[in-house]
């Protein structure tokens, strides 16, 4: 059984039914406890940072989720819950998971014409080849809305990249964890292909 | 680079789908839930549904419908019509919708916009306007007006303005409707749209009048907007929503082919 991280009792539905059209069967879990039993986990994104990790504090669910991943279990995470895997958050200035080492910062303000949130459609370039997003071909296209985006310290954990007036890092992995920045549960065909591929991912690279 | 979308509308009422010309004259053209999934699979990037539901008791179809679709079309789907309270943005939501489109219930209470922003964050709130063109005036000095019900009631609010209110208030993006080229198959209003996509930093969706590709080219270019939608165009066939993006990605522009 593949668990969906509920933290903030947030609208995690659309994760559910791509999970469900995938033939992944997914439940929402808040519980530590049961979190710590999972076969896979995916961890989504709901609100803003500081708020995210206020609620996964109140419930232990950084301590669990920690050992979740430290455990070996396939772990996806999905923009917010991406972005606090790092270990700082330019958004309400926030101390993070420091999963993987690194921040996460702003659409630059100093380029008038940039609009923020980078929302839409944009390509997924991999630099980093990786079982979750094999069979994803150069030009294809993935859903985005965001205003922040990861820089990992080590650029071994970054796997794709794109282009919004310069490149920014759009996967992040690490063993048995991959995040990414954009929404595979809004992404077509495409993003439902990545969604089955981390069904059947063992958390080997 | 961000692609240009291409942003498919339904008008729904009592559950089926309609089709207005200068929003008066509807008629019922079909299953929304069928056609969602048609344009798809074809690759359309974006879905707006609008409820035009006369009758408050028959709104909760509008739920079923937008849970059927959000089960097989896996691409952001946009809902709005009679939306006037968190509580009406949040059983949206919850049925499956990503975006919630607030219009006449905004214009009667702007605080609306601010509610929606802070309960469901800003990029999910979009703030669509119905716009008629107008007298230049002290008041209306874009020469543009807001109007409200379907068209029907003229506000005297400046259009210009209001736009900029919205994207103040918290509205993550716009949808700026022409009530005069609404229907008419003669192109967008691009001196509309270009004026408010210049002004706000927010994405702007183009919306009303496209009859043709080339009306979706010269606003997604001259008109500046970061989206166009498309309505009767595609409802009746006489372009597939492939077709529009293969020809505006064959004229030069970014655009996501499926």
């Amino acid at each position: 059984m593949t668990l969906i991280l509920d933290y903030e009792a947030g609208n995690l539905a659309s994760v559910k039914r791509a999970c469900a059209h995938v033939g992944m069967a997914a439940e929402y879990c808040a519980d530590p406890d049961q979190l710590r039993r999972a076969e896979r986990v995916i961890f989504p994104g709901v609100g803003a940072a500081g708020s995210a990790m206020q609620s996964l504090r109140a419930r232990g669910l950084d301590e669990a989720l920690r050992e979740v991943i430290n455990s070996g279990t396939p772990v996806l995470g999905i923009c917010l819950g991406m972005q606090v895997s790092l270990t700082h958050s330019e958004e309400n200035d926030t101390a993070t998971l420091d999963l993987i080492p690194g921040v996460v910062r702003r659409f630059a303000f100093d380029q008038p014409d940039l609009k923020v949130p980078h929302m839409g459609w944009n390509e997924v370039r991999i630099v980093q080849e990786h079982p979750v997003l094999a069979d994803i071909q150069p030009g294809d296209e993935f859903y985005f809305v965001h205003s922040y985006f990861p820089k990992p310290q080590d650029s071994k954990a970054v796997l794709a990249v794109t282009d919004y007036e310069g490149d920014f890092t759009c996967a992040i992995g690490k063993d048995n964890y991959i995040g990414t920045q954009f929404h595979p549960e809004k992404s077509a065909q495409v993003g439902l292909r990545l969604l089955a591929n981390f069904a059947t991912w063992n958390g080997q690279c | 680079m961000l692609s240009k979308r291409v942003i498919a509308c339904l008008d729904v009422r009592n559950g089926n789908l309609a089709k207005s010309v200068k929003f008066v004259d509807t008629k019922d053209i079909g299953d929304p839930v069928a056609k969602a999934r048609e344009y798809y699979l074809d690759g359309l990037d974006e879905l707006v549904f609008y409820d035009i539901t006369a009758s408050s008791d028959k709104r909760n179809i509008m739920l079923d419908v937008v849970e059927a679709v959000a089960s097989e079309v896996f691409i952001p789907l946009s809902v709005g019509g009679g939306v006037r309270s968190v509580a009406d943005a949040t059983d949206l939501r919850l049925a499956g919708a990503e975006k919630i489109n607030v219009n006449s219930a905004a214009v009667q209470r702007p605080e609306l916009i601010n509610e929606c922003a802070e309960a469901i964050g800003n990029q999910n709130i979009v703030l669509s306007m119905d716009v008629l063109r107008t007298e230049v005036s002290a008041a209306l000095p874009s020469g543009y007006q807001i109007v409200i019900n379907g068209g029907r009631t003229n506000t005297g609010r400046d259009a210009l303005a209001w736009a900029l209110e919205g994207e103040q208030r918290g509205a993550g993006e716009l949808v700026v409707n022409s009530i005069d080229a609404d229907g008419t198959k003669d192109g967008y209003e691009l001196t509309l749209t270009a004026m408010i996509a210049r002004a706000v930093r927010i994405p702007v969706i183009a919306s009303g009048g496209a009859g043709k590709p080339e009306h979706l080219y010269q606003v997604l270019t001259e008109g500046g907007a970061d989206a166009a939608l498309v309505a009767s165009m595609v409802h009746y066939g006489d372009y597939t929503v492939g077709e529009l993006k293969r020809y505006l990605h064959d004229r030069g522009l970014k655009i996501r082919l499926g």
